[in-house]
């Protein structure tokens, strides 16, 4: 049976792997390179590269560092950040990207979702959503998490679902860097409607956490983290022996 | 010399990355003239059938693929490359594959039992039959699935099936021609002993 993934996400900086707390406070940790060839001897599933770098000289870097992984690193690998048109898929997945993920481009203009699609296939498209609890009702924050659309996060899914979005990634805001387990109640809403596999980001304080994500919301797909990897606090190898050991199927290496 | 065939499908970097990897040469072929100069052929390819099976006979590369086949050079079909080795496909209506595998390629969706969701992605155990290409190849072991159609009605050249709610096709074979509907080159350390065992051939 399909088993359930991790997947260790690093956020690049001009050339540099940084994590923020909370999306801010961002401090420099390691060579991204050298950091997703260490996950992925470790048993990492996947890899997400998120690209935070705002000019231009920062974007090239970005994709040199890309080419790189993609060169000795096989597995599979998304790619997020500034992504607003057709061309930057094209551009990162000319660098040995596998999947691309959407944000705030796509809620600009949603349409790209299905461009995008349409083009690649929506077994290339990741929507990424950061949502927050406003008012007892889950909104769409945009900008890594500072601005809020007013967007519905459910019914905004649904809607990149539809459009042909393949996989989804949910990073709660409110769990996001307060190590304190994934956003159950959030991951259970969208899980209920969603055909397509969802990703959950947001809160992983230790191993517990991804068990607790597993049994408590089996339709969740996989777990996505940073900083508890980064920091050798967890080690992904350990964590796949304590899924194994509560029965959760993973992948071992 | 590998020639991995390049027919405006899908991204060839990491397919191509993933010989180096292993100590080969691999080479970007994209005319007719280059494949059947190829000691062995990679027919890869994302996206839908109908769409890739037209670009693939564009400019004749498929009476090339046909011609490999025939010759006995070893080709290996990954994912889309590896359905259109089939007879037909019901994706979008009926189109017709390459025939080198008796099969038929059929949506998932109304054959799964409720809850799965297709597409399939991500890492599936592979259940092997005793073939070359899984040589080393422990079973169980993962590989890494993205597909929402596979190939049925395919069983005696059925080489590797994986559970997902039912037995799916995860590999076939016949004699020369061989095609995983998983994708080697995503598929970590198995997946580069996978092509490794295809290039021995």
């Amino acid at each position: 049976m399909i088993t359930k993934r991790i997947i260790p996400c690093l956020d690049v900086r001009d050339g540099r792997v940084v994590k923020g707390v909370r999306f801010q406070g961002l401090s420099d940790v390691s060579d991204p390179v050298d950091l997703a060839r260490a996950y992925s001897e470790n048993g990492a599933d996947e890899l997400v590269f998120y690209d935070i770098t705002a000019s231009a000289e920062g974007r090239k870097l970005f994709t040199d560092v890309l080419r790189r992984a993609a060169s000795e690193i096989f597995i599979p690998l998304t790619v997020g950040g500034g992504i607003s048109t057709l061309s930057d898929f094209e551009r990162v997945l000319g660098s040995g990207a596998d999947k691309v993920s959407v944000n705030s481009g796509a809620i600009t203009n949603p349409e790209l979702i299905g461009e995008a699609a349409k083009k690649y296939g929506s077994q290339c498209v990741v929507l990424s959503v950061d949502a927050a609890r406003v008012d007892g009702v889950y909104h769409v924050f945009r900008n890594g998490g500072r601005i809020d659309t007013g967007l519905d996060a459910l019914e905004w899914i649904r809607r990149g679902i539809g459009e042909g979005a393949g996989e989804i990634v949910l990073n709660s805001i409110d769990t996001d860097g307060v190590r304190q387990g994934f956003d159950l109640p959030m991951l259970t809403a969208v899980c209920a409607f969603a055909d397509v596999p969802v990703i959950a980001s947001g809160g992983a304080g230790g191993i517990q956490d991804f068990i607790t994500l597993f049994q408590a919301v089996p339709a969740v797909d996989a777990g996505l983290a940073a900083s508890i990897f980064h920091f050798g606090e967890v080690s992904i190898d350990a964590l796949k022996a304590a899924l194994d050991a509560a029965g959760i199927r993973v992948r071992r290496t | 010399m590998i020639g991995i065939i390049d027919y405006g499908v899908g991204n060839l970097f990491s397919l191509i990355s993933s010989f180096g990897m292993i100590g080969q040469t691999a080479e970007v072929v994209k005319t007719p003239e280059a494949a059947l100069k190829a000691d062995k052929l990679i027919l890869p390819g994302v996206g839908a059938f109908a769409d890739a099976r037209q670009k693939l006979s564009e400019h004749g590369m498929d009476e090339a693929v046909l011609m490999a086949a025939k010759r006995g050079t070893p080709l290996l079909g990954i994912c889309l490359g590896m359905q259109m080795l089939f007879d037909a496909s019901e994706e979008f209506g009926e189109t017709a594959g390459l025939s080198l595998i008796p099969g038929r390629i059929t949506a998932m969706q109304p054959r799964l039992p409720a809850g799965l969701k297709v597409p399939q992605i991500g890492w599936n155990g592979l259940e092997m039959r005793l073939h070359p290409l899984f040589d080393g190849v422990p079973q169980g072991a993962c590989v890494y699935f993205v597909h929402s159609y596979s190939a049925t009605g395919c069983e005696a050249n059925t080489i590797a099936v994986t559970e997902y709610g039912i037995p799916v096709t995860a590999a076939a074979a016949n004699g020369n021609v061989m095609g995983t509907q998983f994708h080697p080159e995503k598929s970590g350390r198995i997946g580069l002993r996978i092509l490794s065992n295809f290039c021995s051939m």
